[in-house]
């Protein structure tokens, strides 16, 4: 399998499904520039530069798709999508249910999100929360090559609206886009395996709504995603070391959650540690312990979020997100739970 | 009224001082984030700001600095603020893109557009609790095309509030070239709105100080809002590291990692559309030509011009005086830095 970086892993899988299907086209601000080479492939028709307009070109994306086209909606960093909300929570998300079944948007809304690298609480929001709170919309955070391909194929065949997270860590243009990484004496804490790894060849689709469990364990459960996901991965080598195996589950998508791999773990464990980028109020985190609640697992919780907004400064932002150090300290906490 | 050009220019050359210190800082790595410089700009903020009085309101966007140097907001506090440092003018919470200064009425947003609403609801506060004062909102060319804002022109002329609305049209949305995704004018579009709307060439300080006092005059009798488009340049790019700027400052670098993925485009099947895939090439070569064109030929540089209407002498005189200024505001915040760390 050849390695590939997370961010060529997703535009494989986005090229693939344009050169398949001549209703996949894409259009966001600069993306001429950020998606050059879709550009030079497929022409100014199908990979569109659009102006800073977001609630409008959302929305035309959800009467493209109603119309028969497959767009891939680029809002450069999910932040900004607070503009263009309505396209998304009052026009794709209920289409389906509006028509009696009988309509359908199919469309992908892409967007950069996440935190770490000292931009400031409009630029660094999750916002998984929000989005998948809404019925009708499935909502994907990749963390890794081959699930940021596989998802992104799901996601365009797909036929309602997907939101496509990438993570500004994970697809590491991001960083250099922004300029950060033309600078010495500034470093970022990328985990190396989420932003390139092997992808398989063909690309193949990963269903949305399936967890993958990411590491193997007995003690404690951890649920994640995206960055966060490595943040517990790399926790779990200092937690083994002090006598504590922990299971790690990838989410992998948010909306649909898959109920089945969280609940079964929690049942072996009878612990469950959820470490989420997003806010800690009213989203993934309480979702995931009312989800154990409904199945009947009764097991010990904890959960380490972002309890507010998110902090310029960068030792105040490390502290603010789901650092390692926070992750090791609940989940000894959990885990020395009688 | 007639503009007092020495204090333009001092304003100015603050401005300037000002963004380069912030631009150092950036690249030594101590300010974190992306990092939008006002530098292009000073005329323009220069220009408006003179009429400004106190208990005026300030709405900024991304390049939020330079009015508020020019609003006389602390400069250390300021530097503080984008280094990160608890001690800054928002404890180290808002950084560049989101500064905040309650006593001078002054707040800014990154989110693109956002400008120009915030400043109708402080022009709605001074008509009902301050009339005479005035609110001045800074935005974009790029902005110009967000809905709220458009919004916004709609809201303040209908309830005629006392907002003047600049936006400094440097041509480019980051990569986009904004004639590419703007219909019309951006004058006139304003001027339908049924506001008195005036270009003016944002790089002559002269000049938008005396758009900017009909505007101001205006706003302060009550008779509502104006739009001021003022041409200017970034000649830093969009942010510090641009990637465009960096295609010519370090090309070798830059076409190394970017040729590959691009040949690999233009070469996949079928191959048949080999010609216009050149011609799409060609509209990248072309953006990033322009971008390093209009940054290494064409731009005029406002400062240089303001200069001229001082003289040599007293423009020096007023350079060192910025420039120590804004020295001294350096030394002391990484003082102050080292003091607490
Ligand atoms: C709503 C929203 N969309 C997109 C962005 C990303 N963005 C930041 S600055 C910028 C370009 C702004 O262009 P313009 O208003 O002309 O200002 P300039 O940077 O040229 O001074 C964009 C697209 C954002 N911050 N907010």
């Amino acid at each position: 399998m050849p390695r590939m970086s997370f961010a060529a892993a997703v535009e494989a899988a986005l090229e693939k499904a344009m050169a398949e299907d001549e209703r996949v086209i894409t259009f966001g601000e600069d993306v001429t520039m950020l998606r050059r080479n879709l550009f030079v492939r497929f022409g100014p028709g199908r990979v569109r530069q659009t102006p800073i307009s977001e609630a409008a070109f959302l929305y035309a994306g959800v009467g493209a798709a109603m119309a028969g086209m497959r767009p891939v909606v680029e809002i450069m960093m999910i932040d900004f999508i607070a503009v263009a909300f309505d396209g998304l929570l009052n026009a794709a998300s209920k289409l389906k249910a509006f028509s009696g079944g009988k309509w359908n948007a199919p469309m992908v809304i892409r967007a950069g999100c996440g935190g770490w690298y000292g931009d400031g609480g409009q630029h660094e929001q999750s916002l998984w929360g929000i989005l998948a709170g809404m019925p009708g919309v499935s909502v994907v955070v990749p963390s890794n090559p081959a699930d940021a391909a596989g998802l992104m194929l799901s996601a365009i065949n797909s036929d309602d609206p997907v939101v496509f997270l990438e993570h500004k860590f994970l697809a590491d243009y991001w960083l250099d886009y922004l300029g950060g990484a033309s600078r010495d004496g500034v470093s970022f804490d990328v985990p190396a395996a989420g932003a390139e790894g092997e992808v398989p060849q063909p690309l193949r689709e990963v269903p949305m709504g399936a967890a993958s469990v990411a590491r193997r364990g007995g003690d404690i459960t951890i649920v994640s995603l995206g960055v966060g996901l490595h943040r517990a991965l790399e926790a779990c080598e200092t937690l083994a070391a002090r006598g504590i195996q922990a299971e790690v589950i990838d989410l992998r998508t948010v909306a649909p959650m898959d109920r089945q791999t969280v609940t079964e773990s929690a049942r072996k464990t009878g612990k469950v540690l959820v470490v989420d980028e997003d806010y800690v109020g009213f989203g993934l985190s309480g979702e995931v312990a009312a989800v154990l609640a409904e199945s009947g697992v009764s097991a010990g919780f904890a959960r380490v979020c972002t309890e507010d907004v998110i902090p310029f400064a960068r030792h105040l932002e490390e502290r603010a997100l789901p650092n390692v150090r926070r992750i090791i300290d609940a989940a000894e906490g959990l885990a020395r739970m009688a | 009224m007639k503009p007092n050009f020495e204090q333009l220019y001092l304003q100015m050359a603050r401005m300037r001082y000002f963004e380069e210190a912030l631009a150092g800082l950036w690249h030594r790595g101590l300010a974190p984030g992306e990092m939008h410089l006002g530098v292009g700009e000073e005329a323009v903020v220069a220009g408006v700001l003179a009429h400004l009085q106190h208990g005026d309101a300030l709405s900024l966007d991304h390049r939020s600095t330079p009015p508020l140097v020019a609003r006389g907001v602390d400069m250390s506090s300021m530097i503080l603020e984008c280094i990160g440092d608890e001690a800054g003018l928002c404890g180290g919470q808002g950084g560049h893109m989101h500064l905040f200064s309650p006593e001078h009425l002054a707040g800014s947003s990154g989110i693109v557009g956002s400008s120009a609403p915030l400043a109708a609801g402080f022009g709605l506060a001074a008509q009902l609790m301050s009339p005479g004062k005035v609110a001045f909102a800074f935005f974009g060319d790029g902005a110009a095309n967000q809905g709220m804002l458009l919004e916004s022109f709609n809201l303040a002329a209908t309830w005629k509030l006392p907002v003047v609305f600049v936006c400094k049209d440097n041509h480019w949305a980051i990569t986009t070239r904004s004639r590419s995704v703007t219909g019309g004018c951006l004058r006139k579009r304003a001027a339908s709105f049924g506001m008195p709307a005036a270009a003016v060439d944002g790089t002559r300080v002269e000049a938008v100080w005396r758009a900017a006092a009909r505007a101001v005059a205006r706003a302060r009798a009550g008779r509502g809002p104006s739009f001021l488009l003022a041409r200017c340049c970034r000649p830093e790019g969009h942010f510090l590291g641009d990637p465009l700027l960096r295609m010519f400052r370090e090309p070798v670098k830059q076409v190394v990692e970017i040729t590959p993925p691009i040949v690999r485009a233009m070469m996949s099947r079928p191959l048949g559309a080999l010609v216009s895939r050149c011609g799409y090439l060609g509209r990248i070569g072309m953006v990033i030509s322009r971008v390093g064109g209009q940054v290494y030929i064409t731009d005029p540089d406002p400062l240089a011009r303001a200069a001229r209407l001082v003289g040599d002498e007293a423009s020096r005189r007023l350079e060192d005086q910025a420039r120590g200024e804004v020295e001294r505001a350096l030394e002391d915040a990484l003082e102050r830095r080292e003091q607490h760390a």
